[in-house]
């Protein structure tokens, strides 16, 4: 009787340990689970790309000062102060003293000056080192003291401090090369394909506002996953606990079930635009290049569009029509006195009889007798994208525009739109990171630009407006005065409302999922959208234990 | 199993004229009904409406007639590529018949899916979706005669060493007569095989380019782009309907299975 009553206690324990162990591994080891879409590949800070590595770079790298994704202010780091002088060509920092690098290597401004050396240095080809890269000539670094050191660029740049947002500081003298790191967690374990494992970094300077040492979370395991369905059922299924980027189908669908996981943040800094080949040189033919150079055809293609419609129905309502080059999301910069365009056939019909146009038998033709018809690009698999295309392609019909839609696979796209220019039209996106225009928009805007799409790499500006811009947008990027580059880009966004060059569409919403488990997270519209806050970040048992 | 043959024809010919007659029995496939995205089935709406409000039903009728129609096309324009350079490779034999069987070959390790890809790649933009669509098959085609060709040319090849073909050569038949008059007759049992095996073929493929985005533009349908709709696990749990298509598909390419495996089974 004895031994069976033992038998039968001791099988319980043995049935209950199996069963709750994978959770209770979970929670007792405090791991906090989300997925990467595929392998980093890299995990020197200074040359992460790609979402993975910056991932990665975001949660392991220290850096002197930090952009605050909630407030959009810049916040002290390893540096408690920093100068900018000399125009805008020089930098002076105060660091913190006495932190240590996860390896137990002491932190100073030698390590600073290393780093900065080696994300200067051109062989490295550091794609964090491009925004610093100002005009010819050495990147001096003097270093006064241990804590107290200056850099100095070639030529003054726009918005200095802020992109120090992005240099991880590296360590001069550890053996651990980047494996040292001054972030809240640092990389123990990476199996390709599989998974990263990061572990609390043991020497990490912050602490909490009782005096406990962040991060809260032991350690951080980061599941390869590329298939965002597996991705949304581990989600469901308690096996991760966020998932920072969400679908808008898979966010209601996920809303469906528990409307508790999802957030809608609000519209984020990315936008989707189309725009007309104005390439002088492009084989289209002299007709149609005269339509696409017309700022009332551009006017009027736009007013046809009906923005809140692909807002609503694209985007299932997760997306805002679009203004111009920002997004409201960037609380500085955007020019709240602009608003969309509105959707507006009528007054589509009337510009576009102005400029020469008239309807025949429910066909739009131009003065010479031509039927306005045109194809729009965009890359295939993107299913915004295609329904914004099928979308545009009806509302155009209204006007009588015969649009047609070409998916191309991405590389064929790419060519016809920076080699061979040979496409009408092209609808695609942009991924915003930055806030400041300098480093996120001077490429676009400026007329010599590669990535001035509708025509690119002009040696002179070919229109007054071009040229207008041109101007504007240097005059933003020499001035340190935050009022008069604002007043400046201010400008640049309302000249490109007026004329159009791209066709701004919608700026979508900053969806994320998040475990009830995790506490202490409040997405935001700029990335990373959830883990910003990652050494403030608890869970669930935590927060009970420290109650 | 000559119940199963009657099913295949007797199905392929009611989905046939359903598509055929698509204009009066559905509305308009390309449509926005905007305010009604992802309904369910209704009076109104058969099949309810997909992503952009456009009605489901009209688009699986419209989608089966352009694959119905346009993947026997392209099946016959393979067939007779294959005829010309398989049967005409068999017929001459030597060293004729290993050069074109070598580049047969060749064609035949191509990447198929990535050369069509190219392939609509390098094509001109501005184009209606119906020419498009009819591109896309005119392409499957043209690059699906190789596996074809191969069978036709190894008939042609025992054809050509046959005793009536040596009869008809000592009665002084030769060349082109000799190939029009004898062999090419010869060969329609295995060219109809071929033919019918290429339908479902290309139906198939043209359904894959679909699903990669790159089949029939918008905003015609096709299998291709109806299927795509069931890629996401998450877009197709709790509307069931979105399956019709799939099903329909299914079961029109195993009725051509099914006719082809009765017009096999004589032979």
């Amino acid at each position: 009787m004895s031994r069976n009553f033992v038998l039968r206690i001791f099988a319980v324990f043995v049935l209950g340990s199996a069963l709750a162990s994978p959770f209770a591994t979970a929670q007792s080891n405090q791991q906090l689970r989300f997925c990467l879409h595929s392998d980093p590949k890299t995990f020197n800070p200074l040359l992460a790309e790609e979402d993975s590595s910056e991932t990665i770079r975001y949660l392991t790298g220290g850096v002197l000062m930090r952009l605050n994704r909630l407030t959009q202010d810049l916040e002290p780091e390893l540096a408690t102060a920093w100068r900018v002088s000399d125009g805008g060509k020089t930098i002076t920092f105060k660091l913190r003293g006495g932190l240590s690098f996860s390896d137990g290597t002491p932190f100073t401004a030698d390590d600073v000056a290393y780093t900065i050396q080696q994300m200067m240095d051109p062989n490295l080809h550091s794609p964090t080192g491009d925004a610093f890269r100002s005009g010819d000539g050495k990147v001096q670094t003097r270093v006064f003291d241990a804590e107290r050191l200056s850099v100095t660029f070639p030529a003054p740049i726009a918005g200095l401090d802020k992109l120090f947002d992005q240099v991880a500081i590296m360590s001069a003298k550890s053996p651990k090369k980047e494996g040292a790191v001054l972030g809240p967690y640092a990389v123990v374990d990476y199996k390709a394909g599989n998974y990263v494992l990061l572990e609390k970094n043991p020497n990490y300077w912050r602490h909490d506002s009782a005096g406990k040492q962040l991060p809260y979370i032991q350690t951080v395991r980061l599941d390869i996953q590329s298939n965002r369905d597996n991705e949304m059922l581990k989600l469901v299924h308690g096996e991760i606990d966020f998932i920072n980027s969400l679908d808008a189908e898979y966010f209601d669908k996920l809303s469906q079930q528990n409307p508790s996981l999802v957030h809608d943040s609000g519209v984020s800094l990315d936008s989707e635009q189309m725009w007309f080949n104005q390439v002088p040189t492009s084989p289209l033919p002299d007709y149609k290049k005269a339509w696409f150079r017309s700022t009332a055809f551009r006017r009027a293609i736009s007013e046809a569009i009906n923005r809140e419609d692909l807002a609503r129905v694209a985007f299932r309502g997760h997306a805002r029509p679009a203004v111009g080059p920002l997004s409201p999301a960037n609380k500085f910069w955007f020019n709240t006195k602009l608003q969309p365009h509105p959707f507006d056939q009528k007054s589509s019909l009337s510009r576009l009889t102005q400029d020469g146009f008239h309807m025949q038998d429910g066909v739009l033709k131009d003065r010479d007798g031509h039927a306005v018809e045109f194809s729009l690009i965009t890359n295939a698999g993107n299913k915004y994208r295609e329904r914004m295309a099928a979308m545009i392609q009806q509302d155009l019909s209204g006007i009588g525009v015969k649009l047609n839609v070409v998916t191309l696979d991405f590389p064929s796209l790419i060519e016809r739109i920076t080699r061979s220019f040979d496409y009408e039209a092209c609808l695609l996106g942009l991924i915003n990171n930055d806030l400041d225009p300098n480093s996120s928009q001077m490429n676009v805007w400026l007329s010599s630009g590669e990535n001035h799409q509708w025509n690119p790499n002009q040696k002179t500006p070919a229109t007054p407006w071009e040229a207008e811009i041109d101007k504007l947008m240097h005059e933003q990027a020499n001035s340190l005065d935050p009022r008069k580059r604002k007043a400046a880009f201010d400008r640049v966004q309302e000249i490109a409302w007026e004329q159009e060059p791209f066709i701004y569409l919608v700026n979508r919403n900053a969806l994320a999922a998040v475990s009830p488990n995790a506490r202490n997270v409040h997405p935001v519209v700029l990335r990373p959208q959830v883990y910003w806050n990652i050494d403030e970040i608890s869970l669930g048992n935590e927060v009970a234990k420290n109650r | 199993m000559k119940w199963a043959r009657l099913f295949g024809i007797g199905f392929l010919i009611v989905v046939t004229f359903a598509c055929v007659f698509a204009n009066f029995v559905a509305p308009s496939y390309a449509h926005q009904f905007r305010d009604e995205p992802e309904a369910a089935p209704s009076r109104q709406h058969l099949l309810g409406t997909d992503d952009l409000g456009r009605d489901r039903f009209a688009r699986v009728l419209y989608g089966t007639r352009v694959s119905l129609l346009l993947a026997p096309a392209a099946a016959l324009l393979s067939s007779l590529l294959a005829v010309l350079i398989g049967g005409t490779a068999g017929f001459l034999g030597g060293r004729v018949e290993r050069a074109v069987m070598a580049a047969t070959d060749l064609f035949l390790s191509l990447p198929w899916l990535f050369l069509l890809i190219t392939v609509r790649a390098l094509l001109p933009l501005n184009v209606s979706p119906i020419t498009s669509v009819a591109i896309t098959f005119a392409l499957l085609g043209c690059l699906g005669w190789a596996a074809a060709a191969r069978v036709i040319c190894a008939d042609a090849r025992s054809l050509a060493h046959s005793d009536f073909i040596l009869l008809a050569r000592a009665s002084g038949s030769s060349g082109l007569r000799l190939l029009w008059r004898q062999v090419v007759p010869n060969l329609q049992p295995i060219v109809f095989a071929q033919f019918w095996i290429s339908i479902p073929v290309f139906i198939l493929t043209e359904a894959n380019l679909g699903v990669l985005g790159l089949g029939v533009a918008e905003p015609l349908p096709s299998w291709g782009s109806l299927l795509r709709e069931l890629q996401s696990y998450s877009a197709i749990t709790g509307q069931p309907w979105q399956f019709v298509p799939l099903i329909l598909f299914v079961v029109v390419v195993s009725c051509f299975h099914l006719v082809l495996l009765e017009q096999e089974s004589p032979a």
